[in-house]
């Protein structure tokens, strides 16, 4: 495909003026296509989009729509913190259990006489505590953040369950609030999506998402440069972690109890393979926000029209599978394509 | 120092030590680099050369010794303060972002931002990476251009023109000739050559080619397992005395820094 593009540039002068802007025009959308993955992850969400609508006709009913847009949003906020930990070479593990932890710091908070908003800062800071805890193992005691993290995601695990007795817990109702926060129909997917923004400004335009794709991309060569890449880490691990919290504790408001059991390694590997399925590389350098929340909303369209198909969760899980290995493999193959593309 | 002080010292290095676990990278370092000069720095691998110029960038802190930055004496805490006082490196790996564009790498760490907003103002970068190349007559297809996609001697002068962008009147180069085919090292050459004429940077670069060292430095020194054992304008030395001492130094196994080298007549 990469090659096509040259010789077309070589042979225009010859067509008419129609032709070559035709012939540039598809090779320009072969070029996005290359060199943007996003472009090809709508494509597959709209193929799929057509297929389960022609399906099943429940699919796009408003329902069903709102259905999606649940199971989208917590993991695509989780997911908008992996690209960045991705991105300067880390990965955080423990992000899910994060999610199930601070709900419940925000309801003992309440519990104990405070208002909810405290809590919810309270909640908000514990977490930033944790991933402030997983950045200074990793970075000052040199622990892979995968083995850091693990550490984290078992003792968070314990403690959630240990400060619950096992048991959820009914979500504070103080009426705007909770609309806000998650209960209102579209409120959580307006987060997902005000933060995948903000985010992807933060990563695109700011000097915080250039230092961490320097980072990630020559570790060295970015310390070499005067880049604070301990900083750099520390701040997205705290990042993921702050995130993390904060879709648990919308999740809480969606509905309306808190449970020591949500969120889990569950949703903590589909945010990491909704980055990966949007394009971020789990190398170090690579990768985009609205990558990930695209790879995101794929596997929350195959998880619901699956659903709504019957599919078993046990046939689910396969086809899961083989869709993250597809997705990987052409992601690997079309790097290699873009690579000779440059010679 | 036994030569006559033609100009003032840029940097001065007084006794300067360093270990890294057992080893002793540097003894007992003395060196100076006056203003505009261009000072060569030879040696055999491992005899010190990348250790010392990364204590003079602020990379790492030496254990022992003196730093000395135009006449005042100051402890260089991190690659920002150095920079900050003027001093800029080339290092040898160039330092350079793969996935980043040409504009954003020579502009990292020093980014220009869309004030009041924290935002990066990328069309200022783009524009002024731009005609800071122009000027300095580096070729390259664009300054959107991912590094990745471009040559040896092309990242080397993006390198290069990093460095000496802003305020850098010291430029310590570690290695610039190092993996280059003949024609862009020539390329390089010219580049150290035009920013030597223009009389505001003064440069440290490190070498293994003696015969280019000899063409374009003004002065070298020869480091020797941590010490500086010859210290001559290029006008006084040769390719012969130079290959001999360090030849001499596999001969009789180390050279023992606390005896005086005998000097040589070519």
């Amino acid at each position: 495909m990469a090659k096509d593009v040259l010789p077309s540039a070589a042979t225009q002068q010859a067509e008419p003026e129609k032709a070559k802007g035709r012939r540039a025009f598809w090779s320009n959308l072969a070029g996005i296509f290359l060199r943007r993955r996003e472009a090809s992850i709508i494509v597959v969400a709209i193929v799929l989009v057509i297929y389960f609508q022609a399906s099943n006709q429940n699919f796009l009913t408003q329902a069903n729509i709102r259905t999606i847009s649940q199971f989208i949003a917590a993991t695509a906020i989780i997911s908008a913190g992996e690209v960045m930990l991705l991105i300067c070479g880390e990965i955080d593990l423990s992000a899910g259990m994060v999610f199930a932890f601070a709900p419940f710091i925000m309801f003992f908070t309440y519990q104990a006489g405070l208002p909810i908003w405290v809590g919810i800062i309270f909640g908000l800071l514990a977490s930033a505590v944790v991933g402030l805890f997983n950045g200074l193992v990793t970075v000052l005691l040199k622990v892979p953040s995968f083995i850091t993290t693990l550490g984290t995601l078992f003792l968070l695990n314990g403690l959630t369950l240990t400060l619950s007795q096992g048991f959820p817990v009914l979500t504070p109702v103080v009426g705007a609030f909770n609309q806000v926060f998650g209960n209102s129909p579209y409120s959580e997917i307006a987060w997902a999506v005000a933060i995948a923004i903000v985010m992807q400004i933060v990563l695109s335009y700011t000097r915080w998402g250039l230092h961490t794709v320097a980072t990630g991309g020559n570790l060295l060569g970015a310390k070499e440069s005067g880049v604070n890449v301990n900083r750099i880490k520390i701040g997205n691990f705290m990042l993921t972690s702050l995130l993390a919290g904060f879709a648990g504790i919308l999740e809480g408001f969606r509905i309306t109890s808190i449970d020591p059991g949500a969120g889990g390694t569950n949703i903590m590997f589909a945010a990491v393979a909704g980055a990966v399925i949007g394009g971020t590389s789990l190398m170090g350098g690579l990768g985009t926000i609205v990558g990930a929340f695209l790879g995101v909303l794929v596997l929350s369209i195959l998880q619901d029209g699956f659903t709504l198909l019957g599919v078993s969760a046990f046939t689910f899980d396969i086809i899961l599978g083989a869709a993250i290995l597809i997705a990987m493999i052409l992601n690997v193959r079309l790097q290699l394509l873009r690579e000779a593309g440059r010679q | 120092m036994i030569e006559s002080q033609e100009a003032p010292d840029v940097i001065g290095a007084e006794h300067i030590v360093k270990s890294f676990g057992a080893v002793k990278a540097l003894r007992d370092i003395n060196m100076h680099l006056m203003k505009g000069e261009v000072l060569g720095l030879v040696g055999d691998n491992g005899a010190g050369k990348s250790t010392l110029i990364k204590i003079l960038t602020g990379f790492i802190q030496p254990d022992d010794g003196m730093i000395f930055i135009n006449g005042e004496e100051v402890k260089l805490r991190s690659v920002s303060h150095a920079r900050s006082l003027g001093i800029e490196t080339v290092y040898q790996d160039l330092a350079l972002v793969n996935e980043l564009s040409v504009y954003h790498n020579m502009f990292i760490k020093r980014e220009l931002l869309r004030k009041p907003l924290p935002l990066l103002n990328n069309r200022k970068m783009r524009e002024q990476a731009r005609q800071h190349l122009e000027k300095m007559r580096i070729n390259i297809p664009s300054v959107d251009t991912e590094v990745a996609k471009l040559s040896g001697g092309q990242r080397q002068a993006i390198a290069i023109a990093r460095a000496v962008y802003s305020e850098a009147n010291i430029l310590l180069l570690d290695e610039p000739l190092a993996a280059m085919g003949a024609k862009e090292g020539t390329r390089i050459l010219d580049l150290i050559r035009n920013l030597k004429a223009s009389g505001e940077v003064s440069m440290i670069m490190i070498a293994h080619n003696y015969a280019q060292v000899l063409e374009i430095c003004d002065r070298v020194n020869l480091l020797q397992h941590g010490t500086i054992t010859l210290d001559k304008r290029v006008a006084d030395t040769s390719l012969e005395e130079l290959n001999e001492l360090v030849m001499r130094e596999y001969r009789v196994g180390a050279v023992r820094p606390e005896q005086p080298q005998p000097r040589h007549t070519p």
